[in-house]
């Protein structure tokens, strides 16, 4: 196994992992950036970004994170596939594992991200990609002319929703509560389209039908009576947010009581040289921008942690 | 720059190219506008060249042949499925990295 001896790694290849990448590279520090599976993060995604200040005319998810790519490595930032295996942050330098990489680092960033939450259901296991997504925007695509659910009530399930009416003859959306969480202005423009509907109060009990390889339809109960329906659908969309992706590290840095990592001082987390940015310490704002931002002060916290021990 | 190892799977050459086939295949249904599916990409061409000559490898693009698409019931990209002997032996729906879909692999080889 191979081992790599770094000041700044990087774990995480999304708007919060490149900025912090980007500002490390020009700091002149060489950060080793570890990109996972889905490399790019959520933005990977997304079609259009209309709010990433900068583009008069929006700019493809995709596309902004290719570029912040480009950015990154013009400055020296070493960008590598491959998904960490472990990690020890016990004593420094920090140990992180990564298929047959074995790298040794000063400081470690976390820009590790949120992935969508599913309801847990064996059947909608069974159905993942045939016909249970979690990605509007890759899967709307196959239901042109198919009526289709959404299952959540905050302001992703209802971009979904919306996004939807584009291929779908008719979306509806399954909501616990009486009321959704979601935006003011999203749940107007949500419920002023003539194809959107909602099933107030009603949680998914199966969904149908594993046996027959595709998704047929989906049980819904209502948590006020008590009754059950099942209604026909061909694509069901999970959208019940997202949870922090920390499993690498245990239970060896503060978490709050919903998993994220707790940062304070800027990006600082409970172990010293550790910093975190982007999704993984955030379910409050969540957007490309803060990612951004919060990479580029865990960098910044970074090089003036490696200063004060004298590197 | 795609592996030249990467077959390219349509409607029409599927029966022949991936059913029967004497080898087990692989198949990744993708298309152009599908970001995890283009993140997926470089694994596919790095397990077409480790496994040339004993699995066939290739892509088949769900926006141009409806049909296959239809028969095998994918409605969500990425997903990779093998084949064996012109039927569904493992598949894996959403982003892996190479080593778990060499395990699945190395089952049928």
């Amino acid at each position: 196994m191979a081992t790599r001896t770094r000041d700044v790694t990087v774990i995480g290849s999304g708007p919060a992992g490149l900025t912090a990448a980007l500002y490390s590279a020009r700091a002149n520090l060489k950060p080793l950036v570890i990109e996972g599976l889905e490399a790019g993060g959520q933005l990977m995604l997304t079609t259009a970004v209309e709010n990433f200040p900068g583009f008069t005319d929006g700019i493809m998810g995709p596309d902004l994170m290719a570029a912040m790519r480009g950015q990154a490595e013009r400055f020296g930032a070493e960008i590598v596939r491959g998904n960490v295996t472990s990690v020890d942050l016990s004593a420094r330098p920090f140990v992180i594992v990564a298929g047959d990489d074995r790298i040794e680092t000063q400081t470690l960033i976390i820009a590790t991200g949120a992935s969508a939450k599913l309801l847990g259901l064996p059947s909608e296991r069974a159905l993942m990609g045939h016909g249970v997504s979690t990605c509007a925007t890759c899967d709307g695509f196959f239901f042109r002319g198919k009526p289709i659910a959404v299952v959540g009530g905050g302001d992703s399930a209802l971009e979904e929703a919306i996004f939807l009416t584009r291929f779908a003859s008719t979306v509806t959306v399954v909501h616990r509560r009486d009321a959704f969480r979601a935006s003011k202005i999203m749940q107007d423009k949500a419920l002023a389209n003539s194809k959107i509907s909602v099933e107030w109060d009603s949680e998914v009990v199966e969904m149908l039908d594993p046996t027959h390889g595709a998704v047929t339809g989906i049980v819904l109960r209502n948590l006020k009576t008590g009754a059950e329906k099942t209604l026909a659908v061909d694509g069901i969309f999970v959208a019940i947010g997202h949870t922090p992706n920390t499993t690498l590290f245990g239970d060896s840095l503060e978490t709050d009581g919903t998993g994220y990592l707790v940062t304070h001082d800027g990006s600082r987390t409970s172990i010293d040289g550790v910093f975190a940015c982007g999704d993984v310490q955030d379910h409050v704002y969540r957007q490309a921008i803060t990612a951004a931002g919060s990479g580029c002060m865990a960098a910044l916290d970074a090089e003036r942690f490696l200063e004060a021990q004298g590197h | 720059m795609a592996s030249d190892k990467v077959t390219t799977f349509t409607d029409g050459n599927f029966d022949t190219n991936v059913l029967q086939a004497t080898t087990p295949v692989l198949v990744d249904f993708w298309a152009e506008w599908c970001g995890p599916c283009r993140a997926l990409g470089p694994t596919i061409d790095a397990l077409a060249e480790a496994n040339e000559g004993r699995v066939s490898v290739g892509k088949l693009n769900v926006d141009e042949n409806p049909a296959i698409t239809m028969k095998y019931m994918v409605r969500g990209i990425p997903t990779v499925i093998l084949f064996k002997g012109g039927e569904i032996v493992e598949q894996i729906v959403g982003l892996a990295d190479q080593a778990e879909f060499q395990k699945k692999l190395d089952k049928y080889l």
